[in-house]
């Protein structure tokens, strides 16, 4: 088994096991507690509101939308972790029929081994580093380094098939 | 029932039980849903403005019991398909995990039963609740499903520690035999057609994350400061902005709803190009399941996001996208079906 296979099949296995790992420490310490903070802050600006207290309305909202900032990206980290951990083993399996060198196959494993990575971990540190541009640069870097994987095994197997 | 059997059967049945799931939920609850959601915020804000905060409250109730319905429905849809994912994924594996036979059995076993009580215990957590629960945010069904989660988890890990010792040498006592390479038509064309639906999914998630999470988020915060002004007098019509923020909410949920499908769906594609060998029917009736499982895979998505500007026959087209990929995975797995009864009954024979 290649370098490039066992990198992409063990990552892959490692990073759902890691997602997952995050999916259950996150619903069973974080997520009730959040859930309950937006939906308790939504309520107290309406409740506000009707009280006709402005400024802690507009309070309640910022802590509803800031809340609700870091839960999506919480619940999207752990989603694209083990997605993209799939792509990974499935690439690692059909690895062979890419009609590449094993130099081009290892830089593609490498790619999206990196970007499967580092693109969901960049979302969880925008929850911790609001909207920096570090947490973003990576984000992007890590998502691009995925589609440019994605697309260059899909000229591998569009070429297997020309060759085919 | 080899492990690798097993793994496929349970897989197959784990994606086509959560997509049924999926569409029962779309059709018959999704609309509603959002619709009573709708009225329970208009409330809301009409309770605003009669300064009546017990009724915002007593509304707010009830759109956090709404939101709990429509959001667990959602996970157990999505979180029966990945674990049917894994066990397709798994079924791959299975001739490099060096454990005995017994014990790659057990845990193909596991690993199935588990995907099935993930979903199930996600589905309870609305209706539950938090009865008899000694904690104080975490209900019984949550306690299912969580651990459920970790047995998936654990089952993963010893999978991993079979791979791992394959790759130090050591082999299974009676392993299962690799898949031998397989350059059918139906093989080539859900390779290039799942990696192709995935590239596209992938494109249009990063446009979305470039161009459209952002000014969403930013919009939701705006209507809700409109609403909450125009609800004590301040202008504007607060109903309006309540039907600002529902369209909002649709928009979101299409833009993700399409994005993750149409990945999905090419991870199901490419993963079904293992299984064709073991698909029993004459080659017309394969390259139909491919053709239908692939057109599906495209309305689905692309009608969810025209939803929102054809409104409900859009959705009610990409119904039938996901019925149609639903038909082509069970045209498959009566194919399967029918190969490993000839299996077996050869094995009969040989007796």
């Amino acid at each position: 088994m290649s370098a490039a296979r066992k990198l992409l099949i063990f990552g892959g296995l490692a990073l759902a096991a890691f997602g997952m790992l995050y999916g259950l420490h996150y619903a069973l310490f974080v997520e009730h507690q959040t859930l309950d903070r937006m939906g308790g802050s939504l309520t107290t600006a309406f409740v506000d509101a009707a009280e006709r207290n402005l400024p802690a309305t507009q309070l309640a909202i910022d802590e509803y939308t800031d809340t609700k900032y870091n839960y999506v990206r919480q619940v999207d980290a752990h989603s694209h972790w083990i997605g993209l951990a799939m792509v990974m083993i499935i690439l690692g399996v059909v690895l062979e029929r890419l009609t590449f060198r094993e130099g081009t196959r290892v830089a593609i494993a490498l790619a999206l081994s990196i970007g499967s990575f580092s693109f969901p971990s960049a979302v969880i540190l925008q929850t911790l580093t609001h909207r920096s541009s570090l947490s973003s640069g990576v984000a992007v870097v890590g998502s691009a380094l995925v589609i440019i994987a994605m697309v260059a095994a899909a000229v591998g197997f569009a070429r297997q098939r020309i060759l085919a | 029932m080899s492990a690798r059997r097993v793994l496929i059967f349970g897989g197959i049945a784990l994606i086509a039980g959560g997509m049924l799931f999926g569409d029962i939920f779309a059709v018959f609850l999704l609309h509603q849903n959002g619709g009573r959601t709708g009225e329970a915020l208009l409330a809301a804000s009409r309770a605003v403005t009669a300064r009546d905060s017990a009724a915002v409250r007593q509304d707010f109730a009830r759109i956090g019991g709404l939101l709990e319905d429509h959001g667990t429905k959602l996970d157990a849809h999505a979180h029966m398909i990945a674990a049917g994912y894994l066990a397709l994924l798994l079924a791959l594996l299975q001739p490099y995990v060096a454990l005995s036979c017994r014990s790659r059995k057990i845990l193909a076993q596991l690993f199935v039963a588990v995907g099935l009580l993930l979903p199930l215990g996600i589905f309870l957590i609305h209706y539950v609740g938090l009865a008899y629960s000694p904690f104080s945010v975490i209900g019984w069904a949550s306690v299912l499903a969580d651990f459920a989660g970790a047995l998936l988890i654990a089952v993963l890990i010893a999978e991993a520690w079979g791979l791992w010792r394959y790759f130090r040498g050591l082999r299974p006592d009676v392993g299962e035999p690799a898949l031998p390479p397989d350059n059918s038509w139906e093989s080539r064309t859900l390779l290039a057609g799942g990696t192709l639906l995935i590239v596209i999914g992938f494109l249009y998630g990063a446009w979305y994350a470039a161009f459209d999470l952002y000014e969403h988020e930013a919009r939701e915060k705006n209507i809700l400061s409109a609403m909450l002004n125009a609800s004590t007098g301040s202008g504007g019509d607060a109903a309006q902005f309540v039907g600002d923020y529902g369209r909002l909410q649709a928009e979101k949920a299409v833009d993700v709803a399409a994005h993750s499908h149409i990945i999905e769906f090419g991870l199901l594609a490419i993963l079904l190009t293992f299984v064709q060998r073991f698909v029993f029917l004459n080659s017309r009736w394969k390259r139909f399941w491919v053709r239908l499982l692939l057109a599906g895979s495209i309305i689905l998505p692309l009608f969810v996001l025209l939803e929102m500007h054809l409104g409900l026959i859009a959705g009610g087209i990409a119904d039938l996208g996901g019925l149609m990929v639903l038909i082509a995975l069970l045209g498959m797995l009566a194919g399967i079906l029918r190969y490993t009864g000839a299996l077996d009954a050869q094995e009969e024979n040989a007796r």
